[in-house]
């Protein structure tokens, strides 16, 4: 009888149960549908981000452009550089994505000493990431932006200054050029960004809790390094969403 | 035979270990502990939802009657015995999250999911027995905060259970929008994480955790209607905790996401500038109405099983039937927009939800046709759980008509936010849905508790539920027809409106009858669970993989290996066999077929080949194979 079935389950289409399908382990399959999951919840503040910002079409108080708000670079302090800061955090993010690679790949080899170097690497990315984004943050507060008010309306004389500045001048606002502007702009920055760097921050966190078990050689003993592909899918995803988060709120 | 080798051979492989109290009964990763859990609460929230309702029905029909015991029970919320009109308002709202989230989302999808997943699919367990105890006690924790919000001053929230703003986000805007309103959202982000986590372990144990021979086309339609459950789940509440954010936000940090300028006599009254209220209807209706399939879709799969089953026939149209779940868990991304007809929606944007609205029609037209041709000429057996999955078709089809009025735009602007909404869906996602968890109860309380309900009391149950709840829903067409606004507290000030008095005080009765009925229940359910007949390992002769394992429930529900699958799970009432059924872990000389009708042994081999391949006749067969028929 055993013989009989395990022939019909030769010609059985349709995952006839087993690791199937993509021959993918659960766990690796609960995190991907983890993170269809989590693209919503980012999409959702995306959507609600851009129907107020397209609300904000047409009127009075236009929304301001982001490359006259995010133009400081530290240790820069009075020069035009408008969003230089903030890709070169996205380099960061995407260069951190990229030891992940390694990672995984040195992971596939069963290299521990690899894959803690690299697993190192990313976590040094991603909290030089969430440094960033703190000093963004700062940067913005400095600036008088709140979560429940927005001191970054640019006036027609704001803009007619800004015209004139090139990359790298030196640039300070004047007065008059700047004026209480949309306050969803300053609110959606701090839930926006927010929410991707506690993203990050989490990422971080799983990133150290995985490098101290490789370096433990718990993966070496089980003989694979999944695990770290689990993080790396949870990285890339983190890294993506920034992708996404960058193009809407600063770039368009 | 196999099976019953494997159990004699590998009874002593299985190792008793002892279990302590607490990992046993309290923090327990077993997946049949866990929906009994989920079950528990489930019914306990649903007895305080249900006394809610009644509640407030008293106060609609005897708006001006003092209540004495009232105010015994519910102290400064009903002074003199009459009910304070906040305090209906917070009524109203925690009645429809209690049954909408807790009862009817994790007291109806996650009992049987837990339980059902891993034994009709043929798993030890869930794919992670941890997560899936952690979604329990979030569930617990979030039924606890939710039920806390009775205890604050100002009251629960009371902003109707879809919590729109401004009175969600106003913390002073009404009693109810204080303190109460913000448990509402810790209790629901509390809940989604529940239900993320539940969702993401049932999605890959029906992926990757099937048995040998179980492959897609042959899974029970309740384990396709609980995958698709949770797909729904998974990819809409976590819309709605974005929503959520942004609510919290504008509650507690001043941002005005959902707030524009509030003016009062032409006075700007409040700072909050730039945010739009639609935004949080948009955000909460792309979760609100795949909700309503989350509600229903399980209860659809557990009729299905139980009426293929008690009418010892196939189920009609099988592939049909996982076909339209998955157009209706399609179609229910894209037409949130019928809920907001009257906010002012470009019409043309309105026409489109409208379309995609009435195209559900189709699949649900097609579950209950196949449904009904189930029945048809079928050997029935009307156990409680058979007379309950009737119920349901019956709820389904009158609740589901009305949709038909409510899609239409033109209609829907008439009626609403009256009492042909609430007639509308309390039948097809209230009633049709409760009736779909008694069923599963009274279907598989043998599965859970080892031992079987007391019948008579089911069908007074059954007849009680049925009778008082369609007396209870069905005048509320005619009033919300008349223009009856839901939610109103009393009508005694609107002249025109009292000529209802009477049907309110009918449906009311109505409603304390469907009460009494539950009484029935809860005494059956409980004494059964001690007291009741005990069971052997299949009492319903049925097909599916559950009732294979053995009564008593062990640690990787099957003492020995894991059945292996052979055929569909419908294949009832087969000429070839002497007994009517035939369970899909028996080997057989018919490996290798699918789901569909049974097939004869004397059947030609080649019957199905088509003669010609012309074009009308490729089409007809790929129809006949859509729609399940094949030649008996």
């Amino acid at each position: 009888m055993a013989n009989q079935t395990s022939a019909t389950f030769e010609n059985q289409a349709m995952w006839a149960g087993g690791r199937s399908p993509f021959n993918l382990s659960y766990g690796k399959l609960m995190m991907w549908i983890f993170l269809l999951s989590d693209a919503f919840t980012f999409s959702s503040l995306l959507v609600g981000y851009g129907a107020i910002r397209f609300s904000y079409s047409g009127s009075a108080i236009p929304w301001p452009d982001p490359s006259a708000i995010f133009n400081h670079f530290p240790f820069m302090h009075g020069y035009f550089l408008p969003l230089l800061f903030v890709s070169l955090m996205t380099f960061i993010l995407i260069l951190s994505s990229v030891t992940m690679v390694l990672a995984v790949e040195a992971g596939h080899r069963n290299s521990k000493k690899e894959v803690s170097k690299y697993m190192f690497y990313t976590i040094l990315g991603g909290l030089a990431f969430l440094g960033c984004q703190a000093w963004e943050w700062t940067q913005f507060i400095h600036d008088q932006g709140r979560l429940d008010s927005n001191f970054f309306g640019i006036t027609h004389q704001g803009y007619d200054h800004l015209k004139q500045v090139k990359f790298g001048d030196h640039f300070h606002w004047n007065p008059g050029d700047r004026t209480w502007g949309p306050v969803p702009f300053a609110s959606l920055f701090f839930i926006v960004t927010g929410f991707h760097g506690f993203h990050v921050f989490s990422g971080v966190v799983l990133n150290v809790i995985i490098w101290i078990n490789t370096i433990r050689g718990t993966y070496e003993r089980r003989g694979h390094y999944e695990m770290v592909e689990k993080v790396g899918l949870y990285w890339h995803f983190v890294d993506l969403v920034w992708v996404f988060v960058f193009t809407f709120y600063y770039l368009i | 035979m196999s099976t019953a080798a494997a159990h004699g051979a590998h009874a002593d492989a299985h190792e008793h270990h002892h279990e302590s109290f607490i990992r046993k009964y309290i923090f327990s990763t077993d997946h049949k502990m866990i929906s009994r859990q989920f079950l528990i609460t489930g019914i306990v929230m649903g007895v305080i939802g249900m006394m809610m309702s009644i509640l407030f029905r008293l106060q609609l029909a005897w708006p001006d009657q003092k209540f004495a015991i009232l105010e015994f029970f519910l102290g400064r919320w009903a002074k003199g015995g009459v009910l304070d009109a906040n305090f209906y308002m917070a009524l109203v709202t925690i009645h429809g999250t209690i049954m909408v989230f807790y009862v009817l989302t994790a007291g109806l999808s996650g009992t049987f999911s837990n339980l059902l997943i891993p034994l009709q699919c043929g798993a030890r367990d869930m794919a992670s027995p941890f997560l899936n105890m952690l979604s329990y006690w979030f569930f617990f924790l979030s039924s606890v905060v939710l039920c806390w919000s009775f205890f604050v001053e100002t009251g629960p929230a009371s902003a109707g259970w879809t919590v729109y703003p401004p009175l969600s986000a106003l913390e002073k805007a009404m009693p109810g929008s204080g303190f109460g309103m913000t448990l509402w959202l810790v209790a629901i982000a509390l809940f989604i994480v529940s239900a993320l986590l539940g969702g993401v372990n049932y999605i890959s144990t029906v992926l990757n955790m099937r048995t040998k021979g179980m492959s897609m086309n042959r899974l029970p339609l309740t384990i396709w209607a609980f995958f698709f459950t949770a797909i729904l789940g998974l990819l809409s509440f976590p819309v709605l905790l974005g929503a959520a954010l942004f609510l919290i936000f504008d509650r507690s940090f001043g941002t005005s996401f959902y707030l524009s300028d509030i003016w009062l006599n032409g006075v700007g009254a409040l700072e909050n500038v730039g945010g739009s209220p639609i935004l949080y209807q948009h955000l909460f209706w792309f979760l609100g109405h795949p909700e309503v399939y989350i509600i229903l879709m399980p209860a659809l799969g557990i009729t299905s099983e139980v009426i293929a089953t008690n009418a010892r026939k196939p189920i009609f149209g099988y592939t049909a039937m996982v076909i339209s779940l998955m157009g209706i868990s399609v179609l229910s991304f894209i037409v949130w927009g019928h809920h907001m007809f009257i906010t002012g929606m470009n019409p043309f944007l309105g026409s489109v939800f409208m379309f995609l609205t009435l195209v559900i029609a189709v699949p649900s037209a097609v579950k209950v046709f196949n449904y009904l041709t189930t029945l048809w000429r079928g050997n029935i057996r009307f156990t409680p759980a058979m007379l309950f999955a009737i119920g349901l078709v019956s709820f389904f089809i009158s609740g589901g008509l009305t949709g038909i009025y409510l899609g239409n735009a033109a209609l829907d602007i008439n009626l609403h936010d009256s009492y042909f909404v609430v007639a509308h869906f309390h039948l097809v996602m209230g009633s049709a849905a409760i009736f779909g968890m008694f069923s599963g109860i009274y279907h598989w309380f043998p599965k859970m508790f080892g031992r079987l309900m007391n019948n008579t009391l089911g069908y007074f149950h059954f007849w009680l539920t049925f009778i008082a709840a369609y007396l209870v829903f069905f005048p509320m067409h005619f009033m919300g027809l008349a223009g009856v606004p839901r939610r109103y507290y009393a009508f005694s000030v609107l002249p025109e409106f009292n000529v209802w008095l009477e049907v309110n005080q009918l449906i009311t009765v109505a409603a304390i009858m469907a009460g009494f009925a539950q009484v029935l229940f809860l005494w059956n359910f409980f004494y059964s669970i001690y007291r009741g007949k005990k069971s052997g390992p299949n009492p319903w002769n049925s097909n599916t993989l559950e009732w294979s394992t053995p009564v008593e429930h062990i640690h990787g529900n099957w003492p020995g290996e894991i059945p292996t699958v052979y055929r569909g799970p419908y294949e009832y009432s087969r000429e070839d066999r002497e007994e009517d059924f035939y369970p899909q872990h028996i080997p057989g000389d018919d490996e290798g077929h699918g789901h569909g009708a049974p097939k004869t042994k004397t059947a030609p081999v080649h019957t199905e080949e088509a003669p010609a391949a012309t074009g009308g006749n490729v089409l007809f067969s790929a129809l006949k194979k859509v729609l399940g028929f094949s030649p008996r």
